[in-house]
């Protein structure tokens, strides 16, 4: 009993050390003064960070997959959660197929399916005589393909959930369809819903294999942005911008969890 | 008064009967229980008098009104649900006062006429807590509340009290049953508890697979019971097989009984309650083989052997001076009962 005690809490630590000990590494290399990444350092600086916010291609690389990610999620999301709806309390046939079709995108590898979008993009451009590779719309439409599957599990969960007694409980009580969904079953799945939305932007904020080939001149997400700056410079910058990144993403987590506890349905 | 009136009612479900053609009339200000094993059509039946469940045939006439076609939010129907199924988005006082916001009135009213149901149960004074923060017992009142404040033609119960541990159970049914009878609502309720029934109803209706076996009052169901099914839910019987021979009932062994007072002339069982019979150790009476003895603290059980056939005796556990104290398992004893406590049951 003592010793599987041991082993259990053992497992958990090795598990959490995995998992955070390169983002810690991360976020502490972001504070070592030496370029080439040295232990131990010769000394701390901030000086990484000036450069991170100072640089053009990351503040745009940020504005673009905040602009892309909310969009993608303001989209995605009612969409995906009607989808649910459909699938969880209608009747409808093939429930499984329409399921696993809804989920694909999330299930095929992001590159195959980025090189997918890219060709059938370009065909489009050629078909309609406009630009849709390194556009604004073009990443949304992509990174639509994300938010979509996200909310279809996260919603899909949060409905199997719900007790349909107190929908019923509403129609007895004289409310209509309509105002029973308006009143009741809204805001019943309102938890489902915020984490949905959250996955989602968090999936469209930080993807990177996807968009790879969508991306156009001055119109690049941060992941890309990145990506390029590490294939000529291996500085602590990127380490910077993670460490900001992270920062952001623990926040909106961090907010989230205050009004859906966010445990309950992932 | 009729208040509620099922004509004919029956729903099939692809071949399965769920209800099959089921007559019954409950009066104003009556409590009525649809007691019966799971599956036997009662939850169907409260839910198509809630218009949840369209029958297949038949109607449900709701104070003179028939509402067989109509919506569920078209019913003056209160439905307390076995979960309560309360808004968990919404106060206690938001709660009851949805019912009310539904039928356009103004805040105002609507606030005082909440507060005056949750003063009936007891509650105004967590009228601003959610659902979670009160306890189980505390959330059935709420339900309740929800659907008192609407005056509604009927209130439904739905297994009201199986949610709740055992101690609470016994306050909270005689609870709704002083609100009921106060109040004079008119109350259809729905259990498999055959105690829960017995002491809240003015009347019963046992069903067993999607039939009516009897309907009557607690005293018609359990002292003159239609059938050996009636006989054996309603409270515990011993139900014997055997046939009626010109000198009287014998069991499938041959054992003669106790002339029974009530009952078919061609019947295959009789049936006799525990209580109703004594033992003794010698004596006059049908001559058995004890097997098995269970102390229940103030009571204890005796299953007896009358050749093939095993009845249960239940009497007040013996005092220590008492014939019956050294009873073992195995030793010969004698059953005694008056005729007029057995029924011959042909079914």
């Amino acid at each position: 009993m003592r010793l599987t005690g041991l082993i259990y809490r053992g497992g958990i630590v090795i598990a959490y050390t995995v998992m955070l000990l390169p983002v810690l590494l991360l976020v502490v290399t972001s504070v070592f003064r030496d370029a080439i990444i040295a232990f131990p350092p010769s000394g701390l600086s901030l000086d990484w960070y000036r450069n991170a916010i100072g640089r053009e291609e990351f503040l745009n690389g940020f504005i673009v997959s905040f602009k892309v990610a909310a969009i993608a999620t303001v989209i995605g999301v009612p969409v995906g959660t009607a989808a649910s709806l459909a699938l969880v309390r209608s009747n409808i046939r093939a429930k499984q197929a329409i399921t696993t079709f809804l989920l694909g995108p999330i299930i095929v590898p992001g590159i195959v399916a980025g090189t997918a979008l890219y060709l059938t993009y370009l065909l489009a451009q050629n078909q309609l005589d406009m630009d849709i590779v390194g556009t604004l719309p073009g990443l949304v439409a992509s990174h639509i393909l994300l938010t979509i599957p996200w909310t279809v599990r996260v919603v899909t969960a949060g409905l199997q959930g719900l007790d349909r007694s107190v929908e019923e409980a509403a129609l007895n009580l004289g409310a209509r369809p309509f105002t029973v969904f308006w009143r009741v079953t809204l805001p019943m799945m309102r938890p489902a819903i915020v984490a949905a939305s959250m996955f989602s932007f968090i999936q469209s904020f930080e993807n990177l294999e996807l968009t790879l080939l969508l991306v156009g001149p001055g119109m690049s997400t941060l992941p890309i942005a990145m990506l390029n700056y590490l294939e000529f410079q291996i500085d602590p910058t990127l380490a910077a911008v993670a460490t900001i990144q992270i920062v952001v993403i623990a926040a909106m987590m961090l907010i989230t969890d205050r009004y859906v506890k966010l445990s309950r349905i992932v | 008064m009729k208040s509620l009136e099922l004509i004919n009612i029956r729903k099939e479900y692809g071949e399965a009967i769920a209800v099959a053609d089921m007559n019954m009339q409950i009066q104003r200000g009556e409590l009525v229980s649809l007691l019966g094993p799971s599956g036997c059509g009662k939850t169907t039946t409260l839910r198509m008098v809630a218009g949840f469940i369209a029958p297949t045939s038949g109607s449900v006439v709701l104070d003179g009104r028939d509402v067989t076609d109509l919506a569920p939010y078209e019913r003056n129907t209160a439905l307390v649900f076995q979960s309560y199924a309360l808004f968990p988005h919404m106060t206690v006082a938001q709660n009851v006062g949805f019912g009310l916001e539904m039928r356009k009135v103004g805040k105002a009213d609507r606030e005082a006429q909440s507060l005056e149901a949750l003063k009936r149960v007891r509650l105004d004074h967590l009228a601003d807590r959610y659902p979670r923060q009160l306890s189980g017992g505390q959330q059935q009142r709420v339900a309740l509340a929800r659907g008192l404040v609407l005056n509604p033609a009927i209130f439904l119960l739905d297994e009201p009290l199986s949610n709740l541990d055992a101690k609470l159970r016994g306050e909270v049914r005689s609870e709704i049953r002083s609100l009921q009878q106060s109040l004079e609502l008119t109350t259809l309720m729905v259990t498999h508890d055959q105690e829960e029934a017995l002491t809240m109803s003015d009347k019963l209706v046992l069903m067993e697979g999607g039939k009516v076996r009897q309907a009557g009052t607690a005293q018609d169901l359990y002292e003159r019971p239609a059938d050996s099914f009636v006989a054996d839910f309603v409270g515990r019987s011993n139900v014997i097989e055997g046939r009626v021979e010109e000198d009287g009932f014998h069991t499938v062994c041959g054992t003669l009984l106790p002339p029974a007072a009530a009952g078919q002339p061609n019947a295959r069982f009789y049936s006799v309650r525990p209580e109703k019979i004594a033992i003794t150790r010698a004596g006059d009476g049908v001559e058995g083989a004890l097997r098995e003895i269970l102390y229940l603290g103030a009571q204890t059980e005796y299953t007896v052997m009358l050749g093939e056939t095993s009845v249960t005796v239940v009497t007040a556990t013996p005092g220590p001076d008492d014939a019956l104290a050294g009873l073992q398992t195995g030793d010969p004893v004698r059953l005694q009962w008056n005729g007029g406590d057995a029924r011959l049951l042909d079914a």
